[in-house]
């Protein structure tokens, strides 16, 4: 029994593994290791594409995750008030943004957002002021944050929920009693309570987004985030400048984890 | 209590809206098209006709390998993750347990793109295949097969599987095994009347979880199966983005999100045979 789990184990992290190494291979052979070199990092980082590529990212998942994590918290707290049929609704609604596939979100969101512009832009050409200059809307970072922002606030509202259900509610009536304002209860009560929770929707909206490839790859326009450069460039051939890219998304996504992980353990301890 | 619902209402708003505007309108965006005609420079001419959908056939064979390798790569999971389950619920000590509870889900919130690329690497011809020909076992294609497909589908949505199976087989009465084992049953018989029963939620919630997922894969076959194993995934993301038949795409896309919803239905009825048949499913 012990030998099958570490088989499994074994087989669930010897593929990252075998990028990690191969990552700080000195030489171009895929399957020699030929002498530890950080060589590939640099070329990695220094490849203006991936630069650029990386911006994008770190953009959008700071933007989708900040706004869903805000959003997602307030909606979550509001929620905990509402019954009936709104409630339902809600509910719905986040199930189905964490159940339909990815692909069918990308696809959703380019269709209605190209046929909106399409719509948009030439009223927009007319009732601009001036001769010339008048936006034109595209597919790019708007479209990127609100997509990534979607399934974010979803996870959000779901985590924070889960907080939510296990906190204290005496001590809020307790506040209440005691001459609070709302305010000054939710501040000094409410907040640090559900704050892990929130933390820890954070880290998960970002790292969703920061690893996202499929709704980019259809919602991105002329934006590349980094999933999606690393995908054309594996169509051209392994090499060891992915291994060192894969490498750094993995370490960041892990370390993303580990944290919310160590936050919501921790608030489990303390609630 | 009027303000109180007032502030409910503005807390509810942005997030009501950005799920109407980003969820609702767009979903009902491809079912209209699914009903339109193409352009001539592609795109949409609004109509009402079932063209199609009755057209369907013509992307046969990637609804065909979808609906074979979907139920294949689930199975396959589920033969992979019970054990590990098994072990985690029951054998394992519960100083490790969270740890190695941990490690199983850690992968899957890792990047999918980087772990489908790791096995392109370990299954291309540098790799798993020519150690085994310098082991003298032949020299085996590996990458852009079938079997390729399955590999990463078990690799990335193992962790899927492992979750509510353990959640099951945790929740479950340790007294119950005792008491079927001081009736004189033996081990194997105790596992399959009692610890197998009382985990079917689990493996139901599993297995529905991974095959919902996995119908809308597009990632792993198009990485791993180099072109030859073509899900509905990949037919949507050429439709969409190559050819730019919007309306024939929004119908692809109609069929695979019915045939999931059959799915889920299927799901719910058969959870609710079981008695308490609540499973609530959290993956951190």
């Amino acid at each position: 029994m012990r030998i099958y789990a570490l088989a499994v184990y074994l087989f669930l992290y010897i593929p990252i593994g075998v990028i990690a190494l191969f990552s700080f291979n000195a030489g171009r052979h895929a399957a020699q290791f030929q002498g530890f070199s950080v060589q590939w990092y640099g070329k990695a980082l220094t490849n203006p594409f991936v630069v650029d590529a990386l911006q994008t990212s770190l953009t959008v998942a700071l933007s989708s995750a900040v706004l869903a994590t805000l959003f997602g918290t307030m909606a979550a707290m509001a929620l905990q008030s509402v019954k009936g049929r709104l409630r339902l609704a809600f509910d719905a609604l986040i199930y189905i943004a964490v159940m339909v596939p990815g692909i069918v979100i990308g696809i959703a969101t380019l269709i209605a957002m190209v046929t909106l512009f399409d719509w948009l832009n030439p009223i927009l050409a007319a009732v601009w002021p001036l001769a010339e200059g008048a936006p034109q809307l595209s597919l790019g970072y708007g479209s990127l944050i609100a997509a990534h922002g979607l399934f974010a606030m979803a996870l959000v509202i779901i985590i924070v929920r889960a907080r939510m259900a296990g906190m204290d509610r005496s001590l809020i009536e307790a506040s209440a009693d005691l001459g609070a304002t709302p305010w000054g209860t939710f501040r000094q009560v409410t907040l640090p309570q559900i704050f892990p929770g929130i933390l820890a929707g954070f880290l998960l909206a970002f790292t969703f987004s920061f690893d996202d490839f499929i709704i980019a790859f259809f919602v991105a326009g002329s934006q590349t985030t980094l999933p999606v450069y690393v995908f054309s460039s594996i169509r051209r051939g392994v090499t060891p400048e992915i291994n060192a890219i894969g490498t750094m998304v993995l370490a960041v996504s892990l370390l993303m984890l580990i944290t919310a992980q160590a936050i919501l353990q921790r608030g489990r301890r303390a609630g | 209590m009027q303000r109180q619902g007032l502030r409910t209402w503005l807390f509810l708003a942005p997030a009501g809206a950005w799920f109407l505007c980003m969820l609702v309108l767009p979903l009902i965006v491809v079912f209209v098209f699914a009903f339109g005609e193409r352009g001539a420079a592609g795109g949409y001419v609004p109509a009402f006709t079932f063209e199609n959908f009755a057209n369907l056939g013509a992307r046969w064979t990637a609804f065909q390998n979808t609906m074979v390798l979907a139920p294949v790569g689930t199975l396959a999971c589920l033969l992979i993750a019970y054990p590990l389950a098994y072990f985690l619920a029951l054998r394992a000590s519960s100083r490790w347990r969270t740890l190695l509870l941990i490690l199983v889900i850690v992968p899957f919130w890792t990047s999918i793109l980087i772990r489908s690329y790791a096995w392109i690497y370990l299954l291309g011809g540098q790799g798993i295949p020519s150690l085994l020909n310098a082991l003298g076992l032949g020299n085996p294609r590996l990458i852009n097969t079938p079997f390729a497909v399955l590999i990463g589908i078990v690799y990335g949505y193992l962790p899927l599987m492992v979750f509510p199976i353990y959640v099951a087989l945790e929740r479950l009465d340790k007294r119950l095994l005792e008491a079927s084992s001081d009736l004189g049953s033996p081990p194997w018989r105790s596992f399959l009347q009692v610890t197998l029963p009382l985990s079917m939620p689990g493996v139901a919630t599993g297995c529905m979880l991974v095959f919902i997922l996995l119908m809308g894969e597009f990632l792993i076959p198009a990485m791993l199966g180099g072109g030859k194993v073509f899900f509905i995934g990949n037919a949507l993301v050429d439709l969409f983005l190559q050819s730019r038949n919007w309306p024939f795409g929004a119908a692809v896309a109609v069929a695979l999100v019915v045939v999931m919803l059959v799915t889920v239905a299927a799901y719910l009825r058969f959870t609710r045979r079981w008695a308490g048949g609540r499973d609530d499913v959290s993956l951190m």
